[in-house]
């Protein structure tokens, strides 16, 4: 058994316990979690119990949130997946970045209930302490961190940015609009503005993803 | 945040209706400042209502020769639009002046036109604040004003649209394409669709209760060099001090917007028939009536400079 199948058990005891207290204290139950609001005949998820299914790391998760549950939140509290950070909790600082879809994303600032369906990676479905993705081991080798906070963002960010030079996705820094991009020091450091590392990391981490760019391509 | 339900609407009427007939409902689609604003109790909506699955995320030509750009693209999709790219570049530099690559991966087209000020004061519960809540007074007037308007203020507001896109869309002449509750629908010209601070600071754009942007189109390619240069106290990720929405023809003229001047995107008709004249006369038409305060006087310069700059590189 794997450490997240673990959780999982956890998870569902937890999950039970705050079913039943939420009975408890408001006298609903799961079977009214979509109701049908009057005059508007759409379904219509009520304040604490909403069901959710993401693919998340390549597993299907159904699980129940709060309307207010962040992404974020739901990664970290409801499954346990607490590689990604809680910085700033507003978008500003970038640890919370996941790939949704194949995009890098804050996870702070969506709700788990806007990704119905979507497919979610997070540090922990890039690599395995066995098995590093070779952006994981590039910061390595470049120590690419100090206190480690900002990293799981910062590599999936980086991991995403890779993917967007390759799409033809051009930056402030792009010169031609419409000739190729190269991947660059420059397109690097611009593109990865989002993700603040307090430390100040930040040349060794251009190196890194500078290599783990080479190693791509 | 405050608890609140969650709908997922399924047609741009249907959640126009339900918008309007849910009290304190709001739309959400990228989520990229309403969430921030929910967390600080400065939106306080009691429903959501989820556009995301309303299918208005692609870009299609006009009859007109233009490019209609619906509501959901997401603010990285708009930029790279090989469309976009070679006709409105402009609105291409614009986008990638603004945010972070995570940011424009969830800003909507419309949420980016409907983003709230990022004025300090507004974004402080502790301070007075007159769009946040009526009559409570402008701290920012007479206060911290670095970042603030120097025109188009009023005695009750002083705060800025941050928006980059909205700026080259107002130099473009975009429309906004919306629906009602009662499913008509109508195009407003981006000029008319904010609305200056007057007295009813919290009301910014004209829309009506429950209505719904759909779309922005642009009209067929202007032509001409397109620039966009943004001033900013860091190079990345910051909003504007200034900005510059720029089309210069060959001939001299074209127009200008500025950005991180004004309540909405600042463009003057007047001003751009001075273009041949230099960026001096171009500014001083731009900023009549402008009243900046000690703090944010340096922006009167920092303009004119920015307008200088951008006309010398569209000379060539």
């Amino acid at each position: 058994m794997s450490p997240i199948d673990g959780y999982e058990i956890s998870r569902r005891e937890l999950m039970l316990g705050a079913a039943t207290a939420a009975v408890l204290a408001t006298g609903f139950n799961g079977a009214l979690a979509e109701t049908e609001l009057e005059g508007v005949g759409r379904p219509v998820s009520s304040l604490l119990d909403s069901k959710v299914s993401l693919k998340v790391n390549g597993t299907d998760r159904e699980f129940l949130v709060d309307t207010r549950t962040t992404l974020l939140d739901a990664l970290r509290e409801n499954l346990h997946l607490t590689g990604t950070k809680k910085g700033c909790d507003q978008g500003q600082c970038g640890a919370c970045t996941v790939i949704i879809n194949g995009r890098r994303m804050t996870s702070c600032l969506t709700l788990a209930l806007m990704h119905e369906g979507d497919s979610i990676t997070t540090i922990e479905g890039l690599g395995t302490p066995q098995a590093l993705h070779p952006m994981q081991a590039a910061f390595i080798k470049h120590d690419g961190y100090q206190c480690g906070y900002c990293t799981p963002g910062q590599i999936c960010s980086a991991v995403a940015v890779l993917d967007e030079i390759k799409a033809g996705v051009p930056s402030h820094v792009t010169i031609d609009l419409n000739g190729s991009i190269e991947i660059s020091e420059p397109e690097i450091r611009e593109r990865m503005s989002g993700n603040i590392c307090r430390c100040g990391a930040y040349s060794n981490i251009v190196d890194a993803i500078s290599e783990a760019a080479g190693a791509r391509t | 945040m405050i608890p609140f339900t969650f709908e997922r609407a399924t047609t741009p009427a249907g959640a126009a209706a339900s918008a309007l007939r849910t009290e304190g409902a709001k739309f959400i689609a990228g989520g990229t400042n309403l969430l921030d604003l929910m967390k600080l109790q400065i939106e306080t909506p009691a429903h959501l209502i989820d556009v995301n699955a309303l299918g208005l995320d692609k870009i299609e030509p006009t009859s007109q020769g233009g490019l209609r750009v619906g509501a959901l693209v997401r603010n990285t999709d708009l930029a790279a639009d090989a469309r976009v790219r070679k006709d409105y570049s402009v609105l291409t530099r614009a986008l990638l002046a603004g945010a972070s690559g995570q940011l424009r991966n969830q800003a909507t087209t419309a949420g980016n036109l409907l983003q709230r000020t990022r004025c300090p004061y507004f974004y402080d519960t502790n301070q007075p604040c007159n769009k946040r809540e009526p009559g409570s007074g402008c701290g920012a007037i007479g206060g911290f004003s670095r970042q603030l308007a120097i025109v188009g203020t009023s005695a009750d507001c002083i705060a800025t649209h941050p928006s980059d896109m909205a700026v080259a869309m107002r130099a473009l002449d975009a429309v906004v394409e919306t629906v009602k509750p009662d499913g008509a629908e109508r195009s407003i010209p981006i000029a008319d669709f904010h609305k200056l601070p007057g007295n009813t600071p919290h009301v910014e754009t004209i829309l009506e209760p429950g209505e719904l942007i759909t779309a922005v189109r642009l009209p067929k390619p202007a032509g001409g060099l397109q620039i966009y240069r943004k001033v900013r106290d860091r190079s990345s990720y910051a909003f504007a001090l200034v900005s510059v929405a720029a089309i210069v023809q060959k001939d001299g003229t074209g127009c200008v917007a500025a950005g991180g001047v004004a309540p909405k995107p600042w463009r003057v008709e007047d001003a751009d028939g001075e273009m041949k004249r230099g960026a001096k006369a171009v500014v001083a038409k731009l900023l009549e009536g402008a009243r900046p305060q000690p703090d944010n006087e340096f922006k009167v310069p920092l303009l004119e400079r920015t307008l200088q700059s951008v006309l010398t590189e569209a000379k060539g």
